[in-house]
């Protein structure tokens, strides 16, 4: 038991041309101190924003989108892309950032935070002066103490050095970054959640459009929100040129990417690895030394919680997200939950939905009702009362909430987590229908008409009762 | 002892100063009276109220909304264990059953001498290190059972008064903005385009 997270030393993958894969956001995670000021002058920190000062705020954005470095909250919006989106001549504009990790089976925006919190500052900082940011929030989960302690130590830091605040380092360049803590709310990642929440509100999304947050965010002024990971690869970009990084990787995924490999894995982990290159197998196999015990691989889920599940066959295909896509799932978060052939399907299903029906904001009615069904119908399974037309009636729940159960998703609902809960089901139900099946059939007649028993909820459709 | 102390009434002014509309340092100023309190009470939700310019009931509506905020008294020593899918594929549920038996509580539960609440809970962002736990939000991972018992014996025992604090004190290092160095918090109305964005404009033209 500690309370250090392991430091893997991510080797790059073995490749026809054999290369050096630059550590473009861990270089620091491997040293004690990595989270001070000094180590990280001592390392070339905030070197980049010197040199970003010296270029026209235009010439740093244009790098960003020459490196296409796509956002790495989740939706893999390409970041140059988006800070071109703010309207002219409207004024202030804001930048939140994201740090609100928590999609089940992600798990390095918390690294990033506690090991190189200056990375991060110096990405926000770079940031701000490119697209003209005049305040900046960063918005930490608050059950993260210890990021916030490190992030609050760093900007301490970095105020006294004058690289935040009032004309940093000499220049005309001026932004307070401003360290803000979350409260316990998955919901509030989501963007317009999290500005919902940044304003003091209950943290529910807003609807898009008209509130895409780079038109009408924070204060319905435009607002840039980028996740962690993708601002602290900043640094490292604007240091080394936008060719080298898009070197890296392929077709639209460059650079190097933070994956979590969890679940059942002989050493689970958080990897960077190239991306577009590197393959599900690499990740699994190589780096986080393949399944457990020796077992067989059963499913994983490839992309965070909201992903739909991969199998065997999708072992080879690249990080590289037009083939994710293509395959029917995403990348996500970068979260990899890796199950063995002892895992219960059902089990695991209910696991994920019971997640998002705890998280739906109740906002609208196809999630916070069906997420809810969902979760009990799978509940009355798993306990032994499931019904033969349970699984039909599973499938038409998930269809009221993301009709026709497309990927990507169609949505009835004003955010994405609704969606998110058809994912597993429709996974588990198409791949392991014969586990529902078992289940069901070993199941107790329903007791209805025994008095005084527990009565299993009768949601029949059309029932009249 | 539940509206804001003198000394927690100059750090929220501080925190305010931070935001360009106060309302917007309500979550911080939550915690800040939860710090104070250990839990956060009535009292305590109308001062705030009172300093961000909202009705009790808005403080309330937000308060509600989020699951660090606890309405009720909880115990020194608030024990969440993960039972998210990573956690649970490795012994997540069974982590929990033995909290129960160790604490004599169930999951929500609060110990008699007032020492513990358990929680089960959702992904708390350390998948690769499963089983894992938050004692007032401070880590430990790869948790097993016997390691589980030494921390509550610790705990109890005083000896992780250095590591973990009682219930309510989030970070123990606060941001500080020195007042000559603040660039100061950006309302949203009046504003202009920032000088460094004019300077590299007209250096153009
Ligand atoms: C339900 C939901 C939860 C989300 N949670 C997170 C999160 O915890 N962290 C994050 O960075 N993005 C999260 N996102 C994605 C954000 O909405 C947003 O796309 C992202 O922060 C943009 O940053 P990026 O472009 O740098 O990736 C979530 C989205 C949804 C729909
Ligand atoms: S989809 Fe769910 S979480 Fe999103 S706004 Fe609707 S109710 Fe809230």
């Amino acid at each position: 038991m500690s309370d250090t997270p392991p430091v893997d030393d991510a080797t790059p993958a073995p490749d026809a041309t054999p290369r050096e894969l630059p550590r473009v956001v861990t270089s620091r995670w491997g040293l004690d101190d990595s989270h001070t000021l000094e180590r990280y002058e001592a390392t070339g920190g905030y070197q980049a924003l010197r040199s970003v000062l010296d270029k026209a705020p235009q010439a740093v954005v244009d790098e960003v989108k020459a490196a296409s470095l796509l956002g790495r909250g989740g939706a893999g919006f390409p970041a140059g892309v988006k800070w071109g989106f703010c309207p002219p001549g409207v004024w202030p504009r804001y930048l939140v950032v994201n740090g609100d990790e928590s999609e089940p089976g992600t798990y390095k925006d918390r690294i990033l935070m506690e090991r190189d919190p200056h990375q991060l500052i110096e990405g926000v900082l770079i940031a701000c002066y490119a697209v003209g940011c005049a305040q900046a929030f960063l918005y930490v989960r608050g059950e993260m103490a210890l990021a916030q302690e490190r992030i609050a130590a760093a900007l301490n830091e970095a105020y006294a050095a004058g690289y935040v605040g009032k004309n940093i380092l000499g220049s005309d360049f001026s932004v307070d970054v401003v360290l803000h803590w979350g409260a316990g709310a998955y919901i509030v990642g989501e963007e317009t959640a999290l500005i919902e929440s940044l304003e003091g509100n209950r943290g529910m999304p807003r609807l898009k459009p008209p509130y895409f947050p780079a038109a009408q965010g924070l204060y319905l002024k435009p607002t840039i929100v980028n996740n962690v990971e993708t601002l602290s690869n900043l640094p490292w970009i604007l240091t080394n040129g936008a060719d080298a990084f898009s070197a890296l990787g392929a077709e639209s995924s460059r650079g190097t990417r933070l994956f979590a490999v969890s679940g059942h894995v002989a050493e689970p982990g958080v990897f960077e690895v190239e991306f577009g290159t590197t393959t599900y197998r690499d990740l699994i196999y190589e780096h986080a030394g393949g399944i457990r015990d020796g077992n067989e691989l059963k499913c994983f889920i490839p992309g965070g919680a909201s992903a739909p599940w991969f199998f065997e066959e999708h072992l080879d295909l690249p990080l590289e997200t037009g083939a994710v896509g293509k395959a029917g799932s995403m990348m996500g978060s970068g979260a990899i939950v890796v199950m063995d052939h002892t895992t219960d399907a059902v089990k695991a299903c209910w696991k994920v939905v019971k997640f998002f029906a705890h998280e739906s904001c109740g906002k609208c009615t196809p999630c916070r009702e069906g997420t809810d069904w969902l979760e009990k119908i799978l509940e009355r399974i798993l306990h032994g009362h499931g019904r033969p037309e349970d699984l039909d009636l599973l499938l038409d729940v998930c269809d009221n909430i993301s009709p026709g159960l497309a990927w990507p998703p169609r949505q009835t609902t004003i955010c994405p987590l609704g969606p998110s809960a058809v994912s597993p089901v429709n996974s588990a139900i198409v791949r392991f229908r014969d586990e529902f099946e078992a289940y069901i059939a070993r199941a107790e007649p329903p007791a209805v008409a025994t008095v005084g028993g527990p009565v299993p909820v009768d949601i029949r459709v059309g029932a009249s009762s | 002892m539940a509206r804001l102390s003198r000394d927690n009434l100059a750090l929220a002014q501080e925190i305010l100063a931070r935001y360009p509309r106060p309302k917007s340092a309500l979550i911080p100023l939550l915690h800040l009276a939860q710090e104070q309190d250990g839990w956060l009470t009535e009292d305590a939700m109308e001062h705030l109220a009172e300093l961000v310019g909202v009705t009790p009931a808005e403080v309330l509506g937000t308060a509600s909304f989020y699951e660090m905020f606890k309405r009720r008294p909880v115990g020194t020593y608030v024990i969440n264990v993960c039972t998210d899918i990573a956690c649970s594929l490795v012994g997540g549920d069974e982590l929990l059953e033995h909290a129960e038996e160790t604490l004599g509580v169930r999951d929500g539960g609060t110990t008699a001498d007032g020492m513990f609440t358990l929680q089960g809970v959702q992904c708390i962002a350390a998948c690769t290190e499963a089983p894992c736990l938050q004692a007032n939000y401070r880590y430990a991972h790869r948790v097993s059972h016997d390691e589980f018992d030494q921390l509550v014996d610790d705990l109890r025992a005083g000896r992780k008064d250095a590591e973990i604090p009682r219930h309510g004190v989030l970070a123990r290092v606060r941001q500080t903005i020195p007042a000559e160095r603040a660039a100061g918090a950006i309302v949203p109305e009046g504003q202009s385009e920032p000088a460094w964005l004019a300077a590299a404009e007209s250096d153009a033209s």
